[in-house]
Order: structure tokens, then sequence, then C-alpha cells
């Protein structure tokens, strides 16, 4: 058992001729909260798309937990325990909240296979349990998505990650198309994690919430890894520098 | 009363935000249009719509009437329980009308008696040892029937990714074909005793009924019914979820396949003969009970409950009309403008929601 929680090495994704991806080690050790930050393009979300199954990688190894994976699908990462908030909300806008969070792993109270009767009451009580961690307001939650605040259905999929014993947990953009209040109201479900021990990735454009919640930061430019810097060590226009390209780290000279 | 156990972070909950649900609209459009009928009957042809008026019948309502109704949305309205889950799953079928078709007329080819009045069935499809069949064997044949061709929809829809409405389309225009090969065109007729049961009566209500009442608590109450809705509200969230979304499909549409045999069956044995061309158009009013009844037909939201009260409005309309003495083609001119208006209903209702 070693102290890392996720490594990669030369992990590698290829679409046709295009190099999304190439050659990426990247580590993480258990209750620490990272930052992947890059330009558009950079290879940020398609790291993520590789690490949780999503998609296949051309070449590289995935460590998770000390055991080397090969995920088929994002349900295969999901059940060795890494959870994901998408970019792209992977909510059911029709359904309650206690549905959305126990969807496609919902709680039986008599197994009749696809017929099997669901236990409602004890998913409500598991949502609230599991929503009252991330401190989010919504007034019922018997209520459909679709009738809720970006904030309240981004606290809904996160929550959803607590619901679950999560051994990591990877957000993509979590707060791009929230309001002041609402990224606050995320940014605090981040620190809980950071108070449980629970490591996690965070893919971000926000400078000042980077600095904020996160021990690390990692630079993506044009599929590479260009910087692996400690928050103590570095500054927002050191970052800024590594993400446009003025500047590449000493140990990745030659990658880009 | 204020329900604060709904609500987290402080928050109570206010009862008079809750949005309506939908089947009470349906509902009172239900009341809305048998009050015009009322109305209209009382202005028009002095008559009593719901009223019983009849000296010779001790009853409040005009209990014939009703019975009539019902029954006449009985037979569609189990279609339109498979057609409503299939919807809901954000998909169309368009194939139970003639699934209808080729299942009533193999199932009455093994429900056939040997001799009527004395002499050989002269409809008689198969050989004498193929008569006087228990009804187990047409109920298991008709079954089948539905099973399979909701079978291929499910296949062809989930695993080649054709849109619904071309596969089931496909099956539409096939399987009325193959009722027309069974017999050469030739009406089947002479069911034994034992299967003319089936639809006797008020029978097909009852089955009717007991059919809506399993299908709304596998809807509301069972894994299934949640990831029907899930997949029609959002399918990407249901894969990435872990749903099996292509095996679903196949079940829903194979469910679908088989009610509209059941309906077949039902409707076979209540006219003691099958057609070629029986079922005509069944899908489009199955498609429409249930988009009257609020089921969306961008999946996702719709329930067996507003199904149900959509055949009603259905089967009121219809005998409204006769009742009124209109003729028969305004029935279908006012049921188109109904089928749009629902439609029209339900997308002001949804973007005015976005919005507040």
């Amino acid at each position: 058992m070693t102290d890392l929680i996720l490594e990669t090495r030369g992990l590698t994704k290829h679409y046709g001729g295009v190099h999304a991806l190439t050659g990426a080690d990247f580590s993480l050790t258990r209750g620490e909260h990272v930052a992947i930050m890059g330009d558009n393009g950079a290879g940020k979300s398609t790291f993520v798309r590789q690490i949780t199954g999503v998609e296949k990688p051309t070449g590289g190894q995935i460590i998770f937990d000390g055991v080397e994976h090969t995920f088929q699908s994002p349900i295969e990462a999901r059940e060795a325990g890494i959870e994901t908030v998408f970019q792209t909300l992977a909510l059911a806008d029709d359904l309650d909240v206690p549905s959305n969070l126990f969807l496609g792993r919902e709680k039986i109270r008599f197994n009749l296979g696809p017929f099997s009767i669901l236990d409602k009451r004890a998913m409500k009580e598991a949502a609230m349990a599991a929503l009252l961690k991330t401190g989010v307001k919504i007034p019922n939650i018997m209520n459909t998505i679709r009738n809720m605040s970006g904030g309240q259905r981004q606290c809904v999929a996160i929550a959803r990650t607590a619901a679950f014993k999560s051994k990591l947990v990877i957000m993509d953009e979590p707060t791009a198309a929230l309001g002041v209040q609402e990224t606050a109201q995320v940014e605090n479900i981040i620190r809980t994690l950071k108070e449980a021990g629970e490591p996690l990735i965070l893919i971000s454009h926000n400078m000042r919430q980077v600095f904020d919640l996160v021990d690390r930061i990692v630079v993506f430019r044009r599929g590479r890894i260009v910087a692996n810097l400690r928050k103590e060590d570095t500054s927002g226009e050191d970052v800024v520098a590594y993400i446009t390209g003025a500047k590449t780290g000493t140990e990745y000279q030659g990658a880009a | 009363m204020a329900n604060t156990s709904h609500g987290i972070g402080g928050l109570t909950f206010d009862p008079k935000k809750r949005t309506r649900p939908p089947e009470l609209n349906v509902l009172a459009a239900l009341v809305l249009i048998i009050v015009a009928f009322e109305v209209l009957g009382r202005l028009f042809i002095g008559d009593s719509f719901l009223f019983n008026t009849r000296d010779n019948v001790d009853t409040l309502f005009n209990e014939q009437r009703l019975q009539i109704i019902i029954l006449q949305v009985a037979i569609v309205g189990i279609i339109a329980l498979g057609v409503t889950q299939v919807i809901i799953t954000g998909g169309i079928d368009l194939s139970s009308g003639s699934i209808v078709g080729v299942t009533a007329m193999v199932t009455m080819s093994f429900a056939q008696v040997a001799t009527v009045n004395g002499n050989p069935n002269p409809k008689a499809i198969f050989g004498p040892e193929w008569m006087d069949l228990p009804v187990i064997v047409p109920l298991v044949v008709g079954l089948a029937c539905g099973l399979f061709a909701g079978l291929v929809n499910g296949l062809l829809i989930a695993y080649t990714k054709i849109p619904p409405f071309i596969a089931t389309l496909g099956m539409m225009v096939a399987a009325r074909g193959a009722a027309k090969w069974w017999s050469k065109g030739n009406p089947i007729s002479f069911p034994t005793e034992s299967y003319a049961t089936i639809g006797k009566g008020m029978t097909p209500v009852v089955i009717f009924i007991v059919l809506a009442v399993l299908f709304h608590l596998i809807m509301t109450q069972t894994k299934y019914g949640k990831h029907c809705y899930a997949i029609g509200s959002n399918e990407p969230a249901a894969r990435m979820s872990g749903i099996n979304v292509d095996g679903h499909k196949v079940l829903v549409y194979t469910i679908a396949g088989a009610l509209a045999a059941l309906a077949a069956v039902v409707l076979s044995s209540k006219n003691l003969t099958a057609q070629a061309g029986m079922g005509v158009m069944y899908e489009l009013d199955a498609i429409a009970m249930a988009v009257i009844g609020g089921v969306s037909l961008q999946g996702g939201r719709g329930s067996i409950i507003g199904t149900c009260l959509g055949a009603l409005i259905f089967g009121v309309i219809i005998s409204g009309f006769t009742f009124l003495k209109l003729d028969a083609y305004y029935q279908e001119m006012v049921k188109g403008v109904i089928i749009v208006g629902a439609v029209v209903l339900d997308q002001w209702r949804q973007t005015k929601r976005g919005r507040g």
C-alpha cells in the first residue's frame, strides 16, 4: 500500500491523428487536493475522461489505490471508487433529488430483477443526510431537478459523491455556470471534503478559486503536463505563464 | 400544512409553491368536456348527457352511456398503457395497430371451433387436429406474437440506433403485411366458447383496469419505472449512471408489443372474428390518449393515471358527438384539434414554468 491514491504513467490519448494527450505522468496522494489548469483544448478534459473510464486511453497506465486498472466504462471507475462531477451535469431533469442521487444504484426493498421495488424512504433519508453535508439549501428535495437553480443542481451532483463512499472525487469546472453565492456554496463543499481527508482533482479556470482551495497545481498545455507546482512556491502570474507557454517547468523541458 | 421535512438547509417548504400535478389539469379538462356536453345536450336536443332521463330505469346516471364510453376506450387503452411507457423513455411506437392486426389473425386461427352448426368450420385455417384447443393455446400464441414484434422493435432501436419512429414505422408496415398474408386476406371467425368469454360484456374493462393498476405500480414503485423516466429525461446521464439503457429499451418495446397483443386477443374475442384490417389507426389513438393525458413526447414526463384520464377524455368526446347526433367526420376533425391542442398546452406550460 502506497501513499498514492492515483498515479498515471505515460497516459496517452490520440483521436485519429490528433494527439490530445501525450505521456501524462500524474500522481495524487491521499487527502491531497490538486487543481488541473490549462487553456481550452490543453488536454484537461481528455485526461479526466481517461481516468474516469469515459474513454479508453491509447497508451499508458492508470494505477488507482495501488492496483492497475483499465476501466471499460464510467461505471467500473465509479465502482472502483472514482466519483466524477461532469461539466455537463449528469442529472435527469424530470426526477426528484433522491432519485437523481441514486440513479443507477437504487436502494431496493424487494428484488424482482428489473421490476425490483424501490425503497423510497431509505433513499430519501440517505439523500437528506448526503445533502446536509453539502450545506445546500433546497426547499423541497422531492421536487424535480428541472425547477432548481444552477447552484442547487451542482450541489445535488456533488452530493452524489458524498452519498457513496468514494476514494477520489473529480470535479470538472464545478462553478463555471454559477453565481457568486452559489460558487461560494460549492467551494464550501470542497473545503468540507478537504477536512474529511478526501482527495480531489479540480479542473478550473478560476485562479482565485484554485489558490483558495488546493494544495498543488498541475498545468496542461497542448496535450502535455508542463508544470507541477506547490501552491506555496508559485503565484498567479507564474501559473498564467505556464498556461500560455511563456514558461515551461524545468523537469518538463522539451515537452512542449 | 407546511411540510418542512422535505427541505434542506433551513428552508421551509411552501405548499403554495408546489407545482400542481399535471394529472389534475387533465382531470379538470375531462370534467369541463363532460359539462360542455351536458350543457349542449340540454340546449340543443333537450336530453342529459350524464344523467338518466328514462323513467323506466331507476338510476341517477345514464349508466348505459358510461359503460359504452369506458368499453370503447378499454381496448385501445390497453395499447396506450404500453405506448405511455415507450413515450416516457423518449421513444414512439407506431407499430401497435399493426401488431393488433397480425396478432388477432394468428390468435384466432388457434381459437377456432371444429364444427359450426354441425357443419365443418367454413373459415378453418388449419386441419381438424388444430381445432377446439384449450383457451391457453391462442393466449400463449397471441402473446408470443406481440412479444416477438416488440422484441424486434426494441432490438432495432437499442442496437442499430435507428430512430424509434423509423423502426416502428417499418414494423407497422411489415406487421400489417403479415396480417394480410396469414389468411390471404380472408377473415377468420368462429372462436371457441372459452375464447369468446375473454371479450364478453365488460370483461375488457376489467382487464384494462387491472393492467392499468399493475403498470401504475410498476411505473411509480419499481426500478423499471424510475429508469424509464431517467432515460426519457436525460439519456446520456442515465447511461453515465450505469443504467443498462439498451437492455431497458428492449424491455420497454417488448412490453408495449405484449400489451398490443393482449388488446388484439380481447378485441378479436369481443368481435368473434379477426380481419387483416383490425387495429388500423389504433397506434395513433393510443398515442393521442397518452398525449392528451399529459405524457410529454420529449420523454421523461407523464403517468399511467394521466393516460387513463386521456383515454376517458377520448371516449367522452366520441360518445358526446354521437349523443349530439353529429357526423363521425366531425369527431375525427375535433380529435385532431384536441391532440394538437394538448401538445401546445403542455409546451406552453413548460416554457412558462421554465421562466418562472
